[in-house]
């Protein structure tokens, strides 16, 4: 699993990347009561908006972590936002995205170096 | 600070002192039943719930001799409306406005709203019979005087403003917002400038602006705050281009903070052909002191329910005039006022000149406009420009009072209202959303709190001009009171907070998750 500055972990099988925000970002957040999930076939820029996250404190910008087109999205979070405080690095996932360039892993944190980043 | 709590606390108090120190002596005091105690916290049922369909408090005679004109489209089914007698709806109404809190109780500090007080003075001019009781579809001939105070109201809105032309139809912050970013799109489209899209908009700014901006037809790109909560001129300069419409700032920001670059930035959209709006919300702290005319702005509204002491937040409607440069007034909406030979008339017809059309059916928030210029008559120039400075005064004050043991956001004098983050509380186990609900317990609406979203667990204090130095000593011995009491782990006491609140702490996610938006009748078996 890779995660990036944006507070948001990549975790890639193939050519498939499984998005979500991490542990720290959801205890950030606060109760979170709405996601708001992109359509499948859409076509993603590294860093374009992807998906909206809305908590009782405020609403954050997904970010879309790589560059590619999403397959599939986690339809369980639109009747059950809650999954994303539950379970933020399993089930609580948001979408999964079709790499056009896998090299753009490279300059993603591992567990360690995340762990150090939230820490600062 | 509203009755209850404080009959509450005082209540709560010899509870204690009873169960503590004098349980023998029951005697000597009031049963935990008396019947005040009771009615503060006893939960007020709807009037639905109140009253029934069976009971009616008025007594009409029957119907004779009409025929009915509904062409048998008359209802034969029961509307259902509860039936109540008066003092039943009186008591109904009255026990439920002493549950609420309004600035006419107390403090009421809540950031980015300027809650100050409506002077009853405005009340009485708004009730003149001449203002009061007219229609806008009278002729114009009969509303003369109507007329010429939104023209003298106009008049000194431009002059405070340092601007040449003002719309004044807008009826709220936002809805003023739209005026000016509808007039910008205006004037690009007037050029064939088709390519200028890109609205750049600080991410401290009030959620508004880029919604504003998306619904006009722009796209948005965000300007990044330096670390004293200011815009980064550097970022903002390499994202200056030729597709830029133009900038959305708000001066004083929305962390209390004056803008110092602002003529810098002004100069620096213009040169790439881009216009100026600046969000007004916050002018309560220049009125008097800075024209924004001089920064270079190109259009700007007012919040007369912020600035000019107009009744809001469930008081009243909203008004945000809004101010346009040279460049921008001739694309303002209809209607508007115009003088001639000494008479006055409304401006209605959009197709004659530049004007984008029409924002509103009528000329604005006549109510609004009558309280805005009493305030500002009463005031004169000289009193407004004070109380511009008491206001930023009363924000340092409370400041500088509570430094020591909360922690200011960012370094410095704040302008018109104090800025606070969650540090203070690290380690403590309360949070922001807490602490506020502690305040409500101590008898005073919480202040703004997660706003601005660029500092971390918010707390926004705007303690206007309204609030005399006593008070306001109230107030910073109360916040002092709990911080101190945040560090010396009485989380308990934050936790179930609050407590002398007739509905104690709701349950915020499940109102956002699953809202319950109308009641329905109870179905029964």
């Amino acid at each position: 699993m890779k995660y990036t500055e944006d507070h948001e972990w990549v975790r890639l099988d193939g050519d498939i990347a499984t998005v979500g925000i991490t542990t720290h970002a959801a205890q950030q957040l606060g109760d979170i009561v709405f996601v708001e999930l992109p359509e499948v076939d859409a076509e993603f820029e590294k860093g374009d908006d992807a998906a909206v996250v809305e908590s009782v404190k405020a609403a954050s910008e997904i970010y879309a972590p790589v560059s590619g087109t999403i397959t599939k999205i986690n339809e369980d979070l639109e009747d059950a936002p809650e999954m994303v405080n539950a379970d933020p690095q399993a089930a609580g996932w948001f979408f999964q995205i079709k790499l056009s360039d896998t090299s753009e892993l490279d300059g993603m944190m591992d567990e360690a170096a995340y762990k150090a980043f939230i820490e600062d | 600070m509203p009755l209850w709590p404080r009959l509450r606390r005082l209540y709560h108090e010899h509870e204690y002192a009873r169960s503590e120190h004098d349980t023998t002596n029951e005697w000597l005091y009031p049963s935990r039943n008396c019947i005040w105690q009771q009615r503060l916290i006893s939960k007020e049922l709807l009037i639905f719930e109140v009253g029934t369909p069976r009971r009616t408090g008025v007594d009409f005679p029957a119907l004779k001799g009409t025929k009915s004109r509904l062409g048998g489209m008359e209802r034969t089914s029961e509307i259902g409306l509860p039936g109540l007698t008066e003092p039943e709806v009186m008591r109904h109404y009255v026990r439920l406005s002493q549950k609420n809190y309004a600035i006419d109780l107390g403090v009421y500090p809540l950031g980015s709203c300027t809650m100050k007080h409506n002077p009853r003075l405005n009340e009485k001019m708004a009730r003149l019979p001449g203002f009061a009781d007219i229609h806008p579809l009278q002729s114009e001939n009969t509303v003369q005087g109507a007329l010429e105070l939104i023209d003298e109201l106009a008049d000194w809105i431009c002059k405070l403003t340092g601007m040449p032309a003002v719309a004044m139809s807008p009826k709220a912050g936002a809805h003023g917002e739209m005026c000016g970013m509808m007039a910008i799109r205006a004037a690009l489209d007037a050029k064939g400038a088709d390519h200028k899209r890109r609205v750049l908009v600080p991410e401290s700014a009030h959620g508004t602006n880029p919604a504003t901006a998306v619904q006009c037809g722009f796209s948005i790109d965000s300007i990044p705050a330096t670390d004293d909560g200011r815009v980064d001129m550097a970022a903002l300069k390499a994202k200056l281009g030729d597709d830029v419409a133009g900038i959305m700032l708000t001066n004083p920001n929305t962390c209390g903070l004056f803008e110092r670059d602002i003529i810098e930035i002004a100069e620096l959209i213009h040169g790439v052909g881009g216009y100026f709006y600046c969000d007004g919300a916050n002018f309560n702290a220049l009125v008097g002191r800075v024209r924004p005319g001089d920064l270079g702005i190109d259009a700007m509204h007012l919040n007369l329910h912020k600035t000019f002491s107009t009744p809001h937040g469930g008081g009243g409607p909203g008004s945000g005039p809004t101010v346009l440069s040279d460049a921008l007034s001739p694309y303002a909406p209809v209607p508007y006022v115009v003088k001639s030979n000494g008479t006055y008339r409304l401006v209605e017809d959009a197709d004659s000149g530049d004007s984008f059309g029409r924002m509103t059916a009528f000329h604005g928030q006549m109510g609004m406009f009558t309280r805005a210029l009493s305030y500002m008559l009463s005031h004169g120039s000289d009193g407004l420009k004070q109380a511009t400075e008491d206001a930023v005064l009363n924000a340092n004050y409370v400041q500088a009072s509570l430094s020591d043991v909360m922690s200011p956001a960012f370094g410095g004098v704040c302008m018109h209202e104090a800025l606070f983050d969650d540090s203070f509380l690290k380690g403590t186990g309360v949070e922001t959303l807490d602490f506020a609900k502690a305040m409500i317990d101590e008898g005073y609406h919480p202040m703004t709190m997660y706003f601005p979203l660029v500092v971390h667990g918010a707390m926004l204090i705007e303690p206007t001009e309204s609030e005399s130095k006593a008070e306001l000593d109230r107030f910073i011995d109360v916040m002092r009171g709990l911080a101190l009491k945040a560090k010396s782990g009485e989380v308990d006491m934050f936790k179930q907070a609050p407590i002398y609140a007739p509905m104690r702490r709701l349950d915020e996610t499940q109102a956002a998750r699953k809202p319950v938006l109308r009641w329905r009748v109870p179905t029964t078996d």
